[in-house]
């Protein structure tokens, strides 16, 4: 994994490329972003992601000079940067419209940036093919910007932004104009060059795919704050809220009331974990099919309540990510006996209660949600033996995407849950289908308990 | 049949308009001056049939050109025209471009308001505002009056009746037909252009020069071309607010056709004229069919 070889955010020796402190910035009476702070570190591929209006956009505008905050500092390499201007400042943008000068060729649009500096003829030249040559654009070097395509338009973007050797490239929405397909291929093209030239690039967008598949950190915001900063992989994981959780990817949220399973035994909270080769590659995710009606009917009736006391809570306790050793433990987990300590949920009348041995005991009494991945649901005909958690439901909808089938589960009590399942057999030999009766199972520790 | 009637329509249009208008013109400027009534020869005489075409074509000739060429008045009025054409188009530029671009950086809901300001004088008749010119501009008028009463000046300035009141004249009336055009050309550039200059080490000014020039060059043409043009035989500013020595194309057109009533003089100096202006419509033409093929 990328984060154990590179994370100089574990570091507290590493000093940060760029420090947000405590920055609030505020248009008229509409607060942008709220009392932030966050470091950045040299070489990071660090994405902000958030839905439009959350404060993303103006984070970076601060970053490149076009806005200046109205309390706090913004430091880049130490240094207090709030009053420098955009045009001499070590930083870069491609920007989400490309902003290419239509009145110039591709050649000038990428030498536009060192022509500026005091540079000679040769070295300039040089600077330029050479970022030709990173963006596989030198066949295209003569033509005008309206003369190439827009994946062509969007590398030239790139191009001119690096050529200056920028200290930090900020890039705004880069992959917003493309097709699916292209922006695919160009998510691994930024990573290519992120790593070929070693500048830190800190990525603004709404797509959390994108930000997940690019980034080394993710930092979710939310109406001017950051609600969790970390690695894709905990924040997919161990998402720290339900805003996070229901924010990347799809995601079942079961409310209920905890208790705890025995009086406080388990001093540390263990981390959500599933069987390794389950984790989410960047590519699994992508496959995931994006909320039908029915799942964002479940998401305004089920999570738009809970988002709005979400902002005043207090920020919940972050929970570790999963460790080699933690897997292992979670492995057992899967044996029959359950560990002790956790929580137990009750959901709903008349049935068992479901257990999160990584549950906060101290959330004992409260009412919480239990966060659970479709992914991490086995589904069967028959009822599972040896299993921590089994509820019964039927099948409603079957959502057939070839190399995974998404069901559909109405649970007793009408919730409805969504379980995705990797189609091994042919689907000839499935033999679930619409109106079954169903077992659905998972672990103890395959949810993560968050609090109200 | 709908598409062919369509398309006629603009042909017809410009056939009845301008190419017969102009034919006339350029008949008359080939004739002899007479005194009757049209007050030139020869008439086509269609009654005598083959001869009388003939003999009406025999009777045309260059004559009134060639008069043009050896009165040094005609051309150096053509070129004091064009002096004052030009020097008032730059100085319309200069006043227009600034108007502009504070209006296309204006807030989008006072646009509206600012370009109404500026069609605004349309509303009034264009003498009575030359006219309103004479009473400021005059020894008398309001603007003597009032560096007089301030104490800048001790006398009078003489701006009325002299080329600078002429100047004032023309960039005053033509500055809605600069302003428009830029207005469009800068309305439609992209703030992020401006921003990415900037973030790639431009001051506000050198991205003022290297991107916001270059990309308002089109409506910057427009309207040089939209000044220039009825500026050349500008008639009414020269002969109200200019004096004696101004010397414009347009008042002599038309002295020949009013005070000398030489009808074929004055035709062959409005044949002049129009190809004078045909020339850099042409030219500009020219330029955006190679801009357009460039680009495609």
């Amino acid at each position: 994994m990328a984060a154990s070889v590179f994370a100089p955010w574990t570091d507290p020796d590493q000093k940060p490329l760029i420090e947000f402190r405590n920055v609030t910035k505020r248009f008229g009476d509409f607060t942008a972003i709220n009392d932030l702070s966050l470091k950045i570190y040299e070489r990071e591929f660090f994405a902000l992601l958030g839905p439009s209006g959350c404060g993303k956009t103006t984070m970076m505008r601060m970053l490149a000079g076009f806005e200046t905050p109205t309390q706090g500092n913004i430091l880049l390499g130490g240094q207090v940067i709030d009053d420098v201007p955009p045009n001499k400042r070590a930083v870069n943008m491609m920007f989400q419209s490309y902003a290419l000068f239509p009145h110039l060729s591709i050649w000038d649009n990428i030498a536009f940036g060192l022509k500026r500096e005091s540079r000679d003829k040769a070295s300039i030249e040089a600077r330029v093919e050479e970022m030709l040559r990173l963006t596989r654009l030198t066949k295209f070097a003569l033509r005008k910007p309206h003369q190439i395509s827009g994946g062509q338009r969007q590398r030239v973007a790139l191009a001119r932004s690096l050529a200056k050797a920028p200290k930090l490239l900020l890039l705004d929405e880069p992959l917003g104009a493309l097709d699916k397909k292209l922006r695919e291929e160009t998510q691994f093209e930024l990573m290519d060059i992120q790593e070929k030239t070693g500048t830190t690039f800190v990525i603004v967008t709404h797509d959390q795919e994108e930000a997940m598949t690019v980034a080394s950190r993710v930092a979710v915001m939310d109406e001017g704050r950051l609600v969790q900063v970390s690695t894709p992989d905990v924040i997919y994981e161990a998402p720290n809220s339900v805003y996070v959780a229901g924010f990347i990817g799809d995601v079942n949220l079961i409310k209920g009331t905890a208790s705890a399973r025995t009086t406080a035994t388990v001093e540390e909270p263990e981390a959500p974990t599933q069987p390794a080769e389950n984790t989410p590659s960047a590519a699994q995710q992508e496959r995931t099919p994006r909320p039908n009606s029915y799942g964002e009917w479940l998401h305004d009736t089920l999570l738009s309540p809970i988002l709005g006391k979400r902002v005043e809570a207090p920020k919940p306790k972050q929970l570790p990510a999963p460790t080699p050793e933690e897997t292992a433990t979670a492995k057992a987990a899967e044996a029959p006996d359950i560990p002790e300590g956790g929580l137990s949920l009750k959901w709903a009348d008349g049935e068992p209660d479901l257990i999160a041995v990584n549950g906060d005991p101290a959330l004992d009494g409260k009412e919480v949600t239990l966060a659970l991945r479709p992914e991490k649901f086995s589904i069967s005909k028959t009822k599972p033996t040896g299993v921590a958690n089994a509820v019964k439901g039927k099948v409603i909808d079957i959502g057939y995407l070839g190399n995974i089938s998404t069901y559909h589960v109405e649970l007793p009590g009408g919730l409805m849950v969504k379980s995705q399942v990797t189609n091994t057999r042919r689907i000839a030999r499935r033999d679930i289908t619409w109106e079954d009766t169903v077992w659905l199972s998972f672990t103890a520790t395959a949810g993560v308990v968050l609090p109200e | 049949m709908r598409r062919a009637v369509l398309i006629a329509i603009p042909y017809v249009w410009l056939v009845a308009l301008f190419l017969v208008p102009f034919l006339i013109v350029l008949k008359i400027s080939l004739s002899d001056i007479a005194l009757a009534r049209p007050p030139y020869t020869p008439q086509l005489d269609l009654a005598a049939g083959w001869d009388g075409i003939k003999s009406f074509f025999a009777a045309l000739d260059f004559e009134n050109f060639t008069f043009l060429a050896t009165d040094d008045l005609y051309w150096k009025a053509y070129l004091s025209s064009l002096k004052i054409a030009l020097v008032s188009t730059f100085l319309t530029l200069l006043v227009g471009y600034p108007i502009a671009y504070g209006m296309a950086r204006a807030a989008p809901e006072w646009r509206p308001t600012l370009l109404m300001l500026v069609i605004l004088p349309f509303w009034t008749s264009f003498l009575i505002r030359v006219y309103s010119w004479m009473g400021i501009l005059s020894t008398e008028g309001v603007l003597n009056q009032f560096l007089l009463g301030i104490g800048v000046i001790s006398e009078p300035l003489q701006i009325m009746n002299t080329n600078t009141a002429v100047y004032i004249g023309i960039v005053y009336t033509y500055l809605p037909f600069m302003i428009l055009p830029i207005y469009s050309a800068l309305e439609k550039l992209d703030d992020s252009l401006l921003e990415a200059a900037e973030d790639l080490g431009c001051s506000r000014l050198s991205a003022f020069w290297l991107v916001t020039i270059p990309l308002s060059t089109g409506g910057i043409v427009a309207g040089c071309f939209l000044v220039f043009i009825p500026a050349l035989g500008e008639f009414v500013i020269p002969s109200l607010l200019g004096g004696s020595d101004t010397l414009m194309i347009g008042k002599v057109l038309w002295e020949e056709f009013f005070s000398n009533r030489d009808w074929p003089v004055a035709s062959a100096v409005a044949v002049i004229l129009l190809l004078i202006l045909v020339i850099p419509i042409i030219l500009f033409q020219r330029n955006q069919q190679l801009a357009r093929e460039a680009d495609t």
